[in-house]
């Protein structure tokens, strides 16, 4: 399953890789790494079809993760479009509602509780 | 004196009595005397009766009457010697005294030679009577010119105390404006404290409130690292139990362990760098925080200037979660440390940075279409001294305005949302406290910069 984690911060990437690193070794889960919304939108075009679910964090500079959110659920990609789960600091119940609304799948808070996330992918993988 | 038919002394000693009175003013000077003096008359009024019906005796008593008078006249005026008219009334009656007396004396002691001679009697006596009136009148002249003398002085008394009681009203009336001018000096210098005081306590509202700003920003950014420090410290735990494992296989893939065990030491690395972010962050926002007696040190106003964008954006960011802007950032590469406060120009930076979210995000909710909010940060060396610019391309500030944004109080913000307080403490902080000069560019409908320059 390949997911896309989109965050500004560079060592979300070191964390995901070994907190997956069985998964990623057994090749159940592919991850790439986006850090800006920008970027993400780039690696969607060039790499279509590919994702089946991204990882995004609201609070980044340029475009935000809600931004990002609203492009994946609009812009005309080639199907299927990915889920995509919002991570973010920011757990009000505002911004839960304002993410529910522009069509996302899913809310985790940080700090992400793995054992939680991985969980639900397993889930995804084998619906 | 001569044989008339009517005796003459007694009249006239009469009557010089009661001009004498007048002119010597007896009454007032000598009261007791003058009680008798008044009944000085009778005896004179007597003898002159007499000599209407018998001459003999009469004559004589009225020349005796007549001498007595002129004696007491005398007695009169020595007493009241230290008054000049009695003085000349003196001088006046002695000549006449002295001839009426040796005249009667040599009368009685040898008559022939009074005969014979009393032509030459006559004139002495004569001359004695002109001299008597002439200082007679002398004396009432000198009278009127004490009494007037005497006026002028009591006029003058009067004067005095009429001044006297005018100096007294007068400093009455300038005690009663002294008391009451300290008193309103009282109130004012109590008003100027009051005064004073509201001030520090607005300006410490102030701090607060930017304080306040920080806090939503700065509550993200320390949650940040310390995520990565659980999250780290978690996954560590789990490479450690992966290494146990790989350690009690029959066969050990050394690879592996060596590879897990470089992440592990990288993580624990990882785990201190983020711990120190966060650290300094707490250290960054208590120094915010603190009443400014901060001394200068020197700081790096490159890492200055980015971490309070970030903080003012997430600030932000915290009121209004659809809000996004671009940052942009283009700090002069080995910038030296300047010496300041860094508490206080970070204060000013956080206050221009949320100024420019707050122009761009009024001139985003306007709707143009395709407009990007940007808010831009630059530094530079310019000679000795450095530069710090803060653009935006939010909605500007009008030229009629320019003038007063560094006013205390001023703001163009709605009631309850500004101090307007903040442009005129960084105009404070950066000129006063630091030497510097703040000055600003803008653009109505288009964009504004703040330009500060710090001495080295």
């Amino acid at each position: 399953m390949k997911i896309l984690v989109v965050d500004d911060e560079p060592d979300v990437r070191i964390l995901f890789e070994q907190r997956f690193r069985r998964e990623i070794r057994s090749g159940e889960f592919g991850f790439s790494f986006a850090y800006s919304g920008e970027e993400a939108l780039t690696f969607l075009r060039d790499h279509p079809s590919e994702v089946v679910l991204i990882l995004s964090d609201i609070n980044m500079p340029g475009m935000s993760g809600l931004e990002l959110l609203r492009h994946v659920k609009s812009d005309p990609l080639p199907p299927p479009p990915p889920r995509v789960m919002m991570l973010t600091a920011y757990g009000d119940e505002a911004t839960h509602q304002q993410a529910l609304q522009l069509g996302a799948d899913d809310f985790l808070t940080k700090p992400v509780d793995f054992a939680a996330l991985r969980t639900k992918l397993h889930a995804i993988e084998t619906a | 004196m001569d044989d008339g038919t009517v005796l003459m002394g007694s009249p006239v000693a009469i009557l010089l009595v009661w001009w004498g009175r007048r002119v010597l003013d007896t009454r007032t000077r000598l009261p007791e005397w003058d009680r008798w003096l008044d009944r000085l008359w009778v005896p004179g009024a007597l003898i002159f009766a007499l000599g209407l019906f018998s001459r003999n005796p009469a004559n004589w008593l009225d020349d005796v009457y007549f001498l007595v008078v002129l004696a007491i006249g005398m007695a009169v005026s020595w007493q009241l010697r230290a008054y000049r008219p009695a003085r000349t009334v003196a001088l006046g009656l002695a000549p006449y005294v002295v001839a009426s007396g040796i005249e009667d004396v040599i009368g009685k002691v040898a008559p022939t030679f009074l005969r014979r001679y009393h032509d030459s009697f006559d004139l002495v006596t004569v001359l004695a009577v002109t001299w008597l009136i002439t200082f007679l009148f002398i004396a009432r002249n000198q009278r009127k010119a004490l009494a007037a003398e005497l006026l002028l002085r009591q006029q003058a008394a009067d004067e005095q105390q009429r001044i006297e009681a005018q100096n007294q009203d007068l400093e009455h009336l300038v005690h009663q404006r002294t008391a009451s001018l300290a008193r309103q000096t009282n109130e004012l210098r109590a008003t100027l404290t009051e005064l004073k005081e509201t001030q520090t306590q607005l300006i410490q509202r102030e701090k607060m409130a930017s304080l306040g700003e920080l806090t939503a920003g700065i509550a993200h950014e320390i949650q940040n690292p310390l995520n990565f420090v659980s999250n780290f410290s978690e996954v560590s735990a789990e490479l450690l139990d992966e290494l146990a494992e790989e350690r009690a296989r029959p066969t050990r893939d050394l690879a592996l362990e060596a590879e897990l065990l470089a992440d592990l030491k990288q993580n624990l690395q990882r785990i201190t760098q983020h711990g120190g972010r966060a650290s300094g962050i707490v250290r960054g926002m208590l120094e915010h925080s603190r009443a400014s007696t901060g001394e200068r040190a020197p700081t790096d106003l490159n890492q200055l200037a980015d971490e309070y964008l970030r903080l003012a954006y997430h600030g932000l960011r915290a009121k209004d979660k659809s809000f996004n802007a671009e940052l942009k950032t283009d700090f002069a590469a080995a910038l030296p440390p300047a010496q300041v406060i860094s508490g206080d120009v970070g204060r000013v930076l956080l206050n221009l940075f949320t100024n420019a979210f707050y122009a761009v995000q009024k001139r985003q909710q306007m709707g143009e279409p395709g407009y990007a909010p940007t808010v831009g940060v630059a530094t530079r060396r310019v000679g000795s001294a450095v530069e710090i610019k803060v653009t935006d391309n939010g909605t500007g500030i009008p030229a009629h305005l320019m003038e007063r944004i560094f006013q205390p109080f001023f703001t163009t913000k709605p009631t309850g949302e500004g101090t307007g307080l903040g442009l005129s403490l960084s105009h404070d902080i950066i000129t006063q406290g630091h030497g510097g000069t703040l000055r600003v560019e803008s653009q109505e409908g288009q964009g504004t910069t703040f330009i500060i320059t710090l001495p080295a």
